[in-house]
């Protein structure tokens, strides 16, 4: 491409350094170059999601049953509406960067200007969704109980319907406080506690006959396993060990902590790239607002970092397919 | 500046008149094949899932094959690698789909070992 910015004094000799085989520029092929290697990066971590999830095949969450939730609509069973529209709005992003490169070639500053502010726009949509789908993830929804093989338990009404702690666990006064650091010899503070004591749970189960209780096990069907009332009586008194509200990095409500492990660390390594692409796009938009690529007479800045941008919105359309869809 | 564009899609069967509005028509590409699978998603057609290929629900076989299509055409129109000479075109692609394709081979093949050890060993897992 003629608008390389070197154009070195050996042009026309082969093996001189003036031939172009790939006739792109130099940045170009080195945002290529780390676009592969990052591409396998991001492979590296869906195949070992891909791993984990063929290794526990049978009992692996569901995830149409973890992502229910549309911001401002409470209760409202809503799967995967929102990572649509996350998604959608990503894929518009990428069409407003593509625009502003097209606008670029054709030197026509004001039109750059418009697309680039509206990616970024739209790229800080898309890490503030992504910020929700965190914290709603992280702060749970109707809780569960572990047992001491770390599988969970779930509560079900009679009619299949999810049951949460909150809605049949019986107050046990008394039982026991959070530790605070100054009450302490070694000053060691503990985590908050979990809203209510495996005994209440055990005790409001039995005072609810209409309870039944979900594992984590797939059916032929691939629906979870629905215990019936006596063997939920039996699971609950001998194997649960403790209470689980939302999901971290050691347990999860949903099912298996490693899905909560990898949807941190894949969603998160995707998110960090949205973010460090929003703020290059935000350098890239003020310079050309000042003119920095009117005067040195090409575009190609917002090319590249259009190439960057791109790659974050593919590598997105991979990662909502193997988390959500599959 | 030389800046020419390939403005036909579906190997030709449609053709654009400027690189805008072939962006835009990449677009409503994309978002149809996102609306389908989120349907699919939701939907589940009993067909589909209760029949396998290869130990896998056909269904995800469709949201895979519909997640390259829309990789192909964000990678060849957005990114204009479909402007791009044939060479850079391999370097990109035929590298990425090798490593790729072997990493997954050898990482599925073994979770799914894993699972047959857990599955038929005399120690139970559930407890």
């Amino acid at each position: 491409m003629d608008a390389t910015v070197t154009n070195a004094t050996s042009e026309g000799k082969t093996w001189g350094g003036g031939n172009k085989p790939l006739k792109a520029s130099y940045g170009k092929l080195m945002m290529w170059f780390f676009i592969v290697s990052d591409g396998l990066s991001f492979s590296g971590f869906l195949a070992a999601y891909g791993f984990s999830r063929f290794k526990f095949i049978d009992s692996w969450p569901i995830a149409d049953e973890v992502f229910t939730h549309f911001p401002f609509l409470h209760g409202v069973n809503a799967p995967m509406y929102y990572v649509a529209f996350m998604t959608f709005v990503l894929i518009m992003s990428s069409v407003t960067m593509v625009l502003a490169v097209d606008a670029g070639h054709h030197m026509k500053k004001n039109k750059v200007i418009v697309y680039m502010f509206l990616t970024i726009i739209g790229g800080a949509v898309f890490v503030g969704s992504q910020a929700w789908e965190w914290a709603t993830f992280i702060k749970g929804d109707y809780g569960a109980v572990e047992t001491k093989g770390g599988k969970i338990l779930q509560f079900l009404d009679t009619e299949g319907n999810r049951v949460a702690l909150s809605d049949f666990a019986i107050a046990i006064p008394d039982v026991r406080v959070e530790h605070d650091r100054n009450n302490g010899v070694w000053y060691y503070a503990e985590g908050p506690l979990p809203t209510y004591s495996i005994e209440e749970v055990k005790a409001g189960f039995a005072a609810n006959p209409n309870l039944l209780i979900r594992t984590q096990l797939l059916t032929e069907k691939g629906e979870k396993t629905v215990l019936n009332r006596e063997e939920s009586l039996l699971r609950l008194n001998r194997d649960a060990v403790g209470i689980v509200e939302g999901a971290n990095l050691r347990h999860n409500e949903y099912g298996a902590p490693l899905f909560a492990d990898f949807f941190f660390f894949i969603t998160g390594f995707h998110g960090f790239h949205v973010f460090s692409g929003v703020l290059i796009n935000i350098i890239i938009f003020f310079n050309v607002v000042i003119g920095t690529y009117e005067r040195r007479g090409h575009y190609e800045m917002v090319e590249k970092v259009g190439l960057y941008w791109h790659f974050v919105d593919l590598v997105w359309v991979f990662v909502f397919t193997f988390f959500y869809l599959v | 500046m030389a800046h020419e564009h390939k403005l036909e899609i579906f190997r030709g069967l449609l053709k654009f008149k400027s690189n805008v509005s072939k962006i835009w028509g990449v677009l409503i590409v994309l978002s149809i094949v996102t609306i389908v699978e989120v349907a699919l998603g939701i939907i589940k057609p009993e067909s589909l899932t209760e029949n396998t290929f290869i130990k896998m629900k056909l269904l995800n076989w469709i949201f895979i094959i519909l997640t390259i299509f829309k990789a192909y055409y964000i990678t060849w129109d957005f990114m204009h690698m479909r402007d791009e000479v044939k060479a850079l075109r391999r370097m990109v692609v035929w590298t990425g789909v090798f490593l790729i394709l072997y990493l997954v081979f050898i990482l599925l093949t073994e979770g799914d070992y894993i699972f047959d050890v857990y599955d038929t060993g005399f120690q139970s897992w559930d407890f």
